[in-house]
């Protein structure tokens, strides 16, 4: 019975181990879709097989392991390279025009289309 | 006369927009961000290229007043050109050149140093980029001026040294002191 107890014990943790530092690619695929490749644009660095998002990911990889969490991650390549990198701005200063102007725009087409309806 | 009114604005939309694209043309599409904020982590690990100890960045940084902290690789034939400006800044005494290998073949990479000479005071190695990263930077070649006692990036060039970058770079490096 002891000698189960300690092989079934034995057994979970490895399987632990190899869940907690075993690669976890779809994590990484999910954070650097949110990357955009500075050095091929357009491109996110998931797409991307530039030396830079090959680094990138790697670097993600082991973001990952050291136990940070995604907004660790995207606030740590902010600090690096700037709000550029990530593919959904936040909003600030810089950005406002960008958020607030296709609503400004929505609005005005809206009433343009009001106008038009309402005179005919 | 509504006519008239509609062909100067169309008229006038298409001048405008064709400046802007114009101007566009004229600016580097290599965004890079303010530098201000960026204090770089020294901490990162890293060996060395001719030893197989290990050091960090802030130790390699630390015995003069400025550190020119250069990426380059074998297989970058830009870094092949701008490698003599690298020699030429050898000579200046206030700064120390540390060389960072970006993903390269050791053998290779001596074979280079062996070749073209060796501006470097130190010479860490990069395997796998990743130091690159956490310095913020884009690839190879790259040079970040570092002011030793701030720990700072003062300056940074993305792509080769060329004669007006080193001027600038001197400049610099004087005016700071």
């Amino acid at each position: 019975m002891k000698i189960k107890i300690l092989v079934l014990t034995v057994f979970y943790l490895i399987s632990f181990l190899n869940i907690s530092h075993g690669a976890n690619p779809e994590k990484v695929n999910q954070i650097s879709k949110n990357l955009r490749c500075l050095i091929c644009q357009g491109q996110s660095v998931y797409d991307s097989q530039s030396d830079f998002a090959l680094s990138m990911k790697i670097l993600i990889q082991n973001k990952i392991d050291e136990g940070k969490n995604d907004e660790e991650i995207y606030d740590f390549l902010k600090s690096k390279y700037g709000e550029w990198i990530v593919y959904d701005p936040e909003i600030n200063k810089k950005t406002v025009l960008l958020w607030v102007l296709p609503l400004i725009l929505f609005i005005f087409g809206g009433i343009l289309i009001l106008r038009k309806v309402s005179i005919s | 006369m509504v006519k008239n009114i509609k062909l100067i604005a169309v008229v006038s939309l298409v001048i405008v927009s064709f400046f802007i694209l114009l101007k566009g043309l004229n600016k580097t599409n290599n965004y890079s961000p303010d530098l201000n904020s960026s204090k770089i982590d020294f901490n990162f690990k890293a060996k060395f290229l001719y030893s197989n100890e290990e050091t960090t960045l802030y130790e390699l940084i630390n015995d003069k007043d400025f550190s020119i902290v250069n990426i380059w690789a074998s297989w970058c034939l830009p870094c092949r050109d701008e490698h003599s400006f690298l020699l030429n800044l050898k000579s200046l005494d206030k700064l120390n050149i540390i060389g960072i290998n970006y993903k390269d073949n050791e053998i290779n990479a001596k074979k280079f140093i062996k070749e073209l000479g060796n501006p470097y005071s130190k010479i860490v190695v990069d395997p796998s980029g990743v130091n690159s990263i956490e310095l913020g930077a884009y690839g190879v070649p790259e040079t970040f001026i570092v002011d030793n006692k701030t720990k700072t990036i003062l300056k940074k060039y993305i792509g080769p040294l060329d004669d007006e970058k080193l001027a600038e770079l001197k400049m610099i490096i004087k005016n700071e002191n």
